[in-house]
């Protein structure tokens, strides 16, 4: 059960997500911080991802509330909706960059979208982001096809960077790099987070990125949020799942 | 604070200061961009400019750049400008915009008459291409063959059947529908146009040789390129996108033997059996128009059916049925390996795949024609 949270930017009051006969959120609850790093973590498949996305309003919910900047998405006009949409920004797993886009086009596409500004402004603002996402600007004019895994994770971040949000979701940022590009990735959510004062919805398996990144951690486990809190909190509990996923080998090598 | 943003121009003893307050952020970025433009044309009437920011409510990306440019402009002009009052939340952001090069990459795509004329020439030049392309998976899709017949083991039945079902058996309705319905139209002009000398039987002559001969092979050959080209153009296509392709082939397999036999074996034996069908629904439909709009009695159409076509007709129809399936599916699955990692490639190469099928099509069928005649059939 999550705490309630005056300032929450997010807040999620008995979410039920039901697909066929399966529940796989069951009466969830979860408020999320202004300004914290929320690590989301939980075992495969216990709906890490449909939190995400039902969330973000990809995948229908059964009942309960949602609160987005203090707007309730249900009873939100479109106007609203399309406001809100514009304070966050979203890292999907496998980046979804728009494959017949370039990197240049890909991060001017919301911005162009969204406000009337010059060509000028919009390749000094592409340039800007690629250089905060870690990326040189002669990847501009390259099509996703054409990158690698790492530099399609960042370009998709730059994306979700591109019109300033207050609050970025990232599914599994760091899944499929390497351990030195994943340090390097969580280091990268940090120093943003500091620099662009960016509130991180983070969905991780990244036992290192919750030690290095996150401020909070959310355990998911049966349809509800079975833990939550800072790292020593975690430790501290003595749910078996989280015994084992916090002092099994793998945890015990990351505290070294 | 709320409201829009400004930039006030304050004159002071040792130069001028620009007070920039209010939000400077991405919603405001048309507005902003304005006044920077404004105030950078502030260039040699003062030694010293201070850019003094302690009034911004809220900064972000936007915002920081312009500023930024702001001062660098003025720096390039000659004149001594700073920064001023900058609070410590946004002191990061600023020195992260402060590391942007300053000359964005230019855009390098222009259209230039050169430019189109080395793309007609490209194209041109890329018709051999094409064709060397299509041998070439005629040679590998025969050489496939060839293993096959040697070891009849490594024959995909299932799949072949599975592409059998596809391609025929579903594509039975709407072909039987469209052939029935062409007949019909063929009947109704031949008799329309006929009466006019008293010869409306002789519709049925036209109706039989024209749909056995012709347009029923290359009615239902332009449909299957349509309806089966475009898929296995897709089909294959996607998988080359996520290295499906790939993975067969380290695994030890060869792509050709695997996905493309058994869907270019379907389409050889499915177009004959289609076509067969085709022209039966189409001499159906133009007999009853004949009937009902003619008023020839259906006794005296089949009589004179007989009598109009001979086997001949059939063969020379049914013969370039297999040979068209082939070109279809030669042309689909070189463009479905064809295409690139983008959606938009997948999208080309599916309208290339049937574009150049049909195409494939009706220059086969001329050159049967050629060949029918000149051997007398």
């Amino acid at each position: 059960m999550a705490d309630e949270i005056s300032d929450a930017i997010i807040r999620v009051r008995d979410i039920t997500v039901q697909f066929g006969k399966t529940r796989v959120l069951d009466g969830l609850n979860l408020d999320v911080k202004r300004g914290e790093i929320l690590g989301f973590v939980g075992p495969s498949g216990a709906g890490k991802s449909v939190l995400t996305r039902t969330i973000i309003g990809l995948v229908p919910k059964l009942s309960g509330r949602i609160e987005v900047f203090g707007i309730d998405l249900d009873a939100a006009s479109s106007a609203e909706r399309r406001g809100v949409e514009r304070r966050w920004g979203i890292l999907f797993q496998q980046g979804a960059l728009f494959s017949s886009l370039t990197v240049r086009q890909n991060i001017q596409f919301p911005v162009r979208e969204y406000l009337k500004v010059s060509q000028r402004l919009l390749d000094e603002i592409m340039v800007a982001k690629l250089g905060m996402v870690g990326l040189r600007p002669d990847v501009a004019d390259r099509y996703p096809s054409e990158l690698s895994g790492g530099m399609i994770k960042r370009v998709a971040l730059a994306r979700a960077l591109a019109l300033d949000p207050e609050l970025v979701f990232l599914d599994e940022p760091t899944s499929g790099l390497d351990p030195i590009g994943a340090g390097d990735f969580d280091e990268l959510v940090r120093t943003l987070q500091r620099t662009l004062g960016l509130t991180v919805f983070m969905v991780t398996h990244d036992l290192d990125s919750l030690y290095t990144a996150c401020d909070r951690i959310a355990v998911l486990g049966n349809g509800k949020i079975i833990a939550a809190g800072s790292i020593a909190d975690m430790q501290a509990s003595q749910h078996p799942w989280l015994r084992q996923y916090f002092h099994g080998k793998r945890a015990r090598a990351v505290m070294g | 604070m709320n409201g829009n943003p400004t930039l006030e121009r304050i004159a002071r003893s040792n130069g001028l200061a620009l007070c920039a307050a209010g939000p400077w952020t991405a919603r405001f970025a048309p507005v902003l961009e304005r006044m920077v433009a404004d105030a950078e044309k502030l260039g040699g009437t003062r030694p010293n400019i201070f850019i003094d920011v302690s009034q911004v409510s809220k900064l972000d990306t936007f915002g920081a750049w312009l500023i930024e440019r702001l001062r660098r402009s003025l720096t390039q002009g000659g004149i001594e400008a700073q920064i001023a009052g900058l609070s410590a939340n946004y002191s990061s952001l600023v020195d992260e915009v402060r590391r942007v090069k300053a000359e964005p990459v230019v855009e390098t795509d222009r259209v230039t008459i050169t430019g189109m004329l080395e793309q007609v020439g490209r194209s041109v030049a890329g018709i051999g291409g094409t064709l060397v392309g299509l041998i070439d998976m005629l040679g590998a899709v025969l050489a496939a063959t060839g293993h096959v017949i040697i070891r009849p083991r490594r024959f995909r039945l299932t799949s072949t059947i599975h592409h059998l079902e596809q391609v025929c058996w579903r594509a039975v309705p709407i072909v039987v529908l469209i052939t029935f319905l062409i007949g019909c139209i063929i009947s109704q002009q031949g008799i329309f146009h006929f009466r006019k000398f008293g010869a409306d039987i002789f519709v049925v002559d036209m109706l039989g040789v024209l749909v056995l001969r012709e347009i029923g092979v290359l009615l239902v050959a332009i449909m299957v390129a349509g309806r089966s080209g475009s898929a296995y153009t897709a089909e294959l296509g996607s998988m080359k996108m996520r290295e499906e392709i790939d993975a067969l082939r380290t695994m030890g397999f060869d792509p050709i033997e695997v996905l493309i036999l058994p869907r270019m074996l379907a389409l050889v034996l499915a177009l004959p059996i289609l076509a067969f069908l085709g022209a039966m629904a189409a001499l159906y439909g133009g007999g009853l128009v004949a009937w009902l709009y003619g008023g020839v009695e259906p006794e005296a159409f089949l009589l004179r059916l007989r009598d109009a076509i001979s086997i001949d007709h059939f063969v020379v129809g049914i013969i370039k049925a297999p040979v068209m399936a082939a070109v279809i599916g030669i042309v689909a699955c070189v463009e479905g390996l064809a295409v690139q990692g983008s959606a938009e490639s997948l999208g080309q190469h599916t309208t290339s795949s049937v574009v150049k099928g049909i195409f494939f099509v009706i220059v086969m069928d001329g050159v049967f024609a050629i060949f029918f005649a000149s051997i007398g059939m």
